[in-house]
């Protein structure tokens, strides 16, 4: 190393150039490639919307989404509706899978009027789904997912997913182990009120044969991140409780 | 290898062997735990720590006589983070399965003691053209490793490689399962890497005795 390189005046000069080039790149970089990212990120929402009514390539025991080239004509195949219901009022939308539910639910929390819930109305087999999607957080950071249930909010499919839960254990969400329990679970209680699905350690029904217990089995080691499920789907499904009476009287 | 001279060559098979990152100098072994579970990631890992090792090995060598030494790991730092990033990113948008698969690993090429490794040791003092062998060298190193691992991780946990499903399947008991095998799912948790990674350590120092520090 010279001296030269070893003055104060130097090493800022040099500091200041490389953080202006590296930033140039960075921001280049990622701008050049936003839109094939952000149309990732559109097909695996279709992906996971059809996953949570059932229209996926599940082998054995792992979750496998519909192939990513197909996402689109299927989402337009199986998905007759989206509705998206603000303050009490439902309106049709076709764009409504793309609504941020992190930004709508941190709209909520001021103002619950103006939160914009979408619901996505699935046929499959002459059979109809509504699925909601809902968004929470697990122990590190967010987790959110999809869940398909029929007129009596009884629930026919749930997708999660996460950010950064622990590998081996809160990331075990997304295994197929953990969200076909759900399959089948009510959501309301026998009086017909809301109560969600709580994920309960000390479950008196492991083997999950009761489906009218609103519980499921809980995932050792994964106290905080089944907290969140449980939270999320008591905070997010809660509020379609109104369509559905509405459907039920119509 | 009539392209390089001897010299050179050895900075690509050292690695390999005698030197290697995981098993010679145990550098890069919390990658080599959590993401080889499965081949599939096993390869991508390497794949990537090889572009990202060899270009950060050749700008930080282009770099080495302009570098303030006072501020040379920070600069060798916001190099590996923008190619990280980069990296990240074009994963993203070209193989955004792999992507979600990676995604806290790619983070963590960062933090991977090889790479820093490689341009302090290395970088710093050396040509661009023999830096970027040392790189290439050091990641095919631990990626020979990575594989070995993947391999072994996913034939006797899952019973598949890359997928496939090489032993028959477990469901409807074809192939070795017809005749009672089952897959170790204890192959799929980390310390069973770790547990692999340390008979290949042993398998190779009793090979070559030299290896072996008194």
């Amino acid at each position: 190393m010279s001296n030269k390189t070893d003055s104060n005046v130097y090493t800022i000069i040099f500091a200041i150039a490389m953080v202006i080039i590296v930033g140039a790149l960075l921001a280049f970089t990622a701008s050049s490639l936003a839109p094939k990212i952000s149309e990732n990120q559109r097909i695996e929402k279709q992906q996971n919307i059809l996953y949570a009514m059932g229209v996926n390539n599940n082998d054995e025991g792992s979750a496998v989404f519909v192939d990513a080239s197909e996402a689109q004509d299927l989402f337009s195949k199986y998905i007759t509706k989206q509705l998206v219901m603000q303050n009490g009022n439902v309106t049709e939308d076709a764009e409504a899978y793309l609504i941020d539910i992190k930004k709508q639910k941190t709209i909520g929390t001021n103002n619950p009027d103006e939160r914009k819930l979408p619901i996505f109305l699935g046929d499959k087999d002459g059979k109809t789904y509504y699925v909601i999607p809902i968004y929470g957080k697990g122990l590190w950071d967010a987790i959110w997912g999809y869940v398909s249930v029929d007129k009596n909010m009884v629930i026919q499919g749930a997708y999660f997913d996460h950010k950064g839960e622990t590998p081996g254990l809160g990331a075990n969400i997304k295994e197929r182990f953990f969200m076909d329990d759900f399959i089948g679970e009510h959501l309301l209680d026998s009086n017909g009120n809301f109560k969600g699905v709580d994920v309960a350690k000390g479950n008196a029904d492991p083997k999950n044969e009761n489906k009218t217990d609103n519980e499921v089995d809980a995932i050792a080691g994964a106290t905080i991140t089944g907290n969140g499920v449980t939270a999320m789907i008591k905070s997010d499904l809660k509020l379609y409780k109104p369509y559905f009476d509405n459907l039920k009287n119509n | 290898m009539g392209l390089l001279s001897k010299k050179d060559a050895k900075l690509i098979t050292d690695p390999l062997a005698d030197n290697n990152p995981i098993t010679i100098q145990v550098l890069g072994i919390c990658s080599a735990l959590a993401i080889t579970a499965q081949l599939k990631a096993s390869i991508v890992m390497a794949v990537s720590v090889m572009a990202v090792l060899g270009i950060g090995n050749v700008v930080i060598s282009l770099m080495r006589n302009i570098i303030p030494s006072k501020i040379r790991i920070i600069v060798q730092l916001v190099v590996v983070a923008a190619l990280v990033i980069i990296v990240d990113q074009v994963l993203k948008a070209f193989s955004y399965e792999l992507s979600k698969t990676l995604s806290v690993f790619v983070g963590l090429i960062i933090t991977n003691c090889i790479i820093m490794g490689r341009f302090e040791a290395f970088a710093l003092g050396n040509g661009p053209w023999r830096s970027f062998l040392d790189g290439i060298g050091n990641a095919l190193g631990y990626g020979v490793i990575l594989v070995i691992v993947g391999f072994f991780r996913e034939l006797l946990g899952s019973g598949t490689l890359l997928g496939f499903k090489v032993l028959g399947d477990p469901i409807e008991k074809t192939g070795l399962y017809a005749i009672g095998y089952e897959n170790n799912g204890f192959m799929l948790l980390s310390p069973m890497a770790l547990i692999v990674v340390g008979i290949i350590i042993w398998v190779q120092r009793s090979r070559n005795k030299d290896l072996i520090e008194d």
